[in-house]
């Protein structure tokens, strides 16, 4: 199985033309995932590494049949392309974008889950379904399949853990980078759920770090509905303290958002947290061990 | 991006807002100046962009010219919280009957814009926040509907009972959801908002901090910005496309992305060291980037050793090591550093650092730390 993305994954690259999306096309071209056609306003009828290229969204879709989109658009225009996605009635939508303002995602976010569209990012580094789709930035080659899913908001320190659960022989069932800003389309909590309910995935990595609450919720969730195990890394005890914003943060969450205060809420769970990246796997061993 | 409390005021004003009457001033003969014309008791603000300056002594209220030119002397030129103060805010005294809270921000979980209200504000806010959260009142926007007169009515009415005053606070709200909007801010906040002993609504305070990704659409709110409030390093870093924060410690970071950036200086403590910055060259870090991070590094003075961690990903480590070679050519003085390079291109980017003396290699993170904060000791 896995989750989000397959070898049934048929995928538009938005912004195909550009230095970043041609490169990652190459890319994710070579890993075996199957890119169907690109789009880029006022260039369509060319070809780049051999994918048509479109106008529009809409196009694309009607003539060759796409489920999923990635998005390597400016930020400038990354807001409209979600959108062009969201209404030519794709599924799924990754969007690598990075400076997308939050007030354009506010009211995108709501769009999305009113047109039933699942968005994962901005400013992330995608998904992979190691062996089967790459749909992302990530380096292909670190991956090995297997039956660990991973979610982080990071992007190489998900590198990093990979890396050395490959190392070890632990391969991947997915890893989902949800991306670091303050508004994104799929929190840790919506990623554990499809994670729960994988075959493949036997248990999770959740890579988090400092700032908002959604570690917080994701505790509760992996702590009332989850079977699975669930091992987690919490980046940024020596971060400088959050640049305040006021008051205003505190008193949303009632809370500071810090690694500290995250960790302990996991811990209040008892939910494993890794001192670092390195441990994350000697504590995988063991929960994976445990369970054969 | 931060800015002064003067500045928002100017905003709050240009809107309709309506503050104390106020001026800036850089010396304290200036103080005097805007104290006398204004012929009033009058409050002597410390400008800067940390909280809690109340507290820490950066407010002060004067009743004569005389006296305002004194507590701008001790104001001026001091550190507070660690900030050197250039500039007051000389604003006209009122006399305080009631305080409120009024606050608008983006509530990450809810993903919504959130307005709140409390009847309690002033300076222990945050400490009610903790024992009586059920004082301060929010309400969540629609994003499709926005903020309507009638909802900032309702809203207005949970904390007072006086229709004036209602009516006023309603109006304030309206504004600031608007200019949030149109701005797009990340927080505006009037803490307090005072009724006066006349019964008139002002804002004593004003905060405003604007979305950093929303900046290129609003080149008159980039032009607000300070430059000689940021430290120079972080100046230099953040044009070199570089995130960049210095805090008290000896051992410097160079790391690729924010998340590994953070994990790497959270390694450097568990071996008991003590990382001096958060440094996150980005994604596709280029040999130029990868240089200014170095010299940005040797440029601190407290720096005593480097980490340089790179997983290469789309970032390759021939051109990080290249980078540092450059750097490391140019420069005379050098520090001890430890370099780890994984992924992409690491045999190349490795065989590239034999090249030069002097730098420890490390084959995984967690080795790296260890040698650098053992360098350190030594």
């Amino acid at each position: 199985m896995s989750i989000l993305v397959n070898s049934n994954t048929r995928l538009l690259v938005q912004g195909i033309t550009g230095k970043e999306g041609s490169f990652h096309t190459r890319q994710m071209l070579d890993y075996g995932t199957k890119i169907i056609a690109g789009v880029t306003p006022g260039k369509g009828g060319q070809k780049i590494e051999g994918i048509p290229v479109y106008n529009t969204v809409q196009e694309a879709v009607l003539n060759m049949g796409i489920n999923t989109s990635i998005i390597f658009v400016p930020a400038r225009f990354a807001i409209k392309a979600i959108y062009e996605a969201t209404d030519a009635g794709i599924k799924l939508i990754v969007c690598i974008t990075e400076g997308i303002p939050v007030l354009d995602m506010v009211k995108a976010y709501y769009y999305l889950k009113m047109k039933g569209s699942v968005l994962i990012g901005p400013n992330c580094a995608g998904v992979i379904s190691p062996g089967k789709a790459k749909v992302g930035i990530m380096p292909g080659y670190i991956h090995k399949e297997g039956n660990v899913g991973i979610i982080s908001r990071s992007g190489t320190l998900t590198y990093e853990v990979v890396y050395n659960l490959t190392k070890k022989g632990f391969g991947q069932s997915t890893c989902v980078s949800i991306g670091g800003d303050p508004i994104i389309g799929s929190s840790f909590v919506n990623i554990l759920e499809l994670f729960e309910g994988d075959s493949q995935t036997k248990a999770i990595v959740l890579i988090g770090e400092i700032g908002g609450a959604d570690e917080e919720e994701a505790a509760k969730f992996i702590h009332l509905k989850m079977k699975k195990p669930v091992i987690t890394l919490i980046v940024g005890k020596t971060a400088p303290p959050e640049k305040r914003m006021g008051h205003a943060g505190a008193i949303i969450s009632g809370r500071t958002g810090t690694a500290q205060e995250k960790i302990k809420i996991f811990q209040n769970f008892s939910i494993p947290v890794a001192e670092n990246p390195i441990q994350v796997v000697d504590l995988v061993s063991k929960v994976l061990d445990e369970k054969e | 991006m931060k800015i002064y409390e003067f500045q928002a005021y100017q905003i709050f004003i240009k809107n309709g807002i309506p503050s104390p009457w106020g001026k800036v001033a850089k010396t304290k003969e200036e103080v005097r100046k805007i104290a006398a014309k204004l012929g009033k008791p009058v409050v002597v603000k410390a400008q800067v962009q940390v909280g809690g300056r109340g507290k820490s002594g950066g407010i002060k209220i004067a009743s004569t010219p005389e006296e305002a030119y004194e507590v701008a002397k001790s104001i001026l030129n001091s550190k507070l919280k660690g900030t050197l103060v250039k500039k007051v805010f000389v604003q006209e005294f009122v006399s305080i009957k009631e305080e409120y809270y009024l606050g608008v921000t983006i509530d990450r979980s809810q993903k919504r814009v959130v307005i709140m209200i409390s009847p309690f504000g002033g300076v222990d806010i945050e400490e009610l926040v903790k024992t009586n959260p059920e004082k301060i009142y929010k309400f969540y926007v629609h994003p499709l509907l926005g903020f309507k007169s009638y909802q900032a009515n309702k809203l207005a009415s949970v904390i007072t009972k006086e229709k004036n005053i209602v009516q006023g606070i309603a109006r304030i709200l309206s504004i600031i959801y608007r200019i949030f909007e149109e701005m797009d801010c990340s927080l505006i906040e009037i803490n307090p908002l005072v009724v006066t002993k006349e019964g008139s609504l002002f804002a004593l305070d004003a905060k405003i901090i604007f979305d950093d990704n929303a900046l290129s659409r609003h080149p008159e709110i980039s032009r607000l910005r300070d430059v000689e409030a940021e430290d120079y390093l972080e100046v230099r870093a953040k044009e070199a496309g570089i995130s960049y924060v210095k805090i008290q410690g000896n051992i410097g970071c160079i790391v690729n992305g924010a998340g590994l950036a953070m994990a790497t200086m959270d390694l450097i403590k568990h071996y008991r060291g003590k990382p001096a910055n958060f440094l996150d060259v980005g994604g596709g870090a280029n040999s130029q980037r990868v240089s200014t991070a170095l010299d940005i590094n040797f440029s601190d003075k407290q720096v005593k050793a480097v980490l340089v961690n790179i997983f290469g990903g789309i970032t390759r480590c021939d051109i990080v090591a290249e980078g540092l070679f450059q750097a490391l050519s140019k420069i005379e003085k050098k520090l001890p550093l430890v370099v780890r390079l994984s992924g992409t291109n690491e045999e190349e980017g490795r065989n590239k650092l034999k090249e030069i003396t002097g730098i420890l290699l490390a084959d995984t993170m967690d080795e790296a730390a260890r040698k650098v904060t053992e360098v350190v000791k030594n």
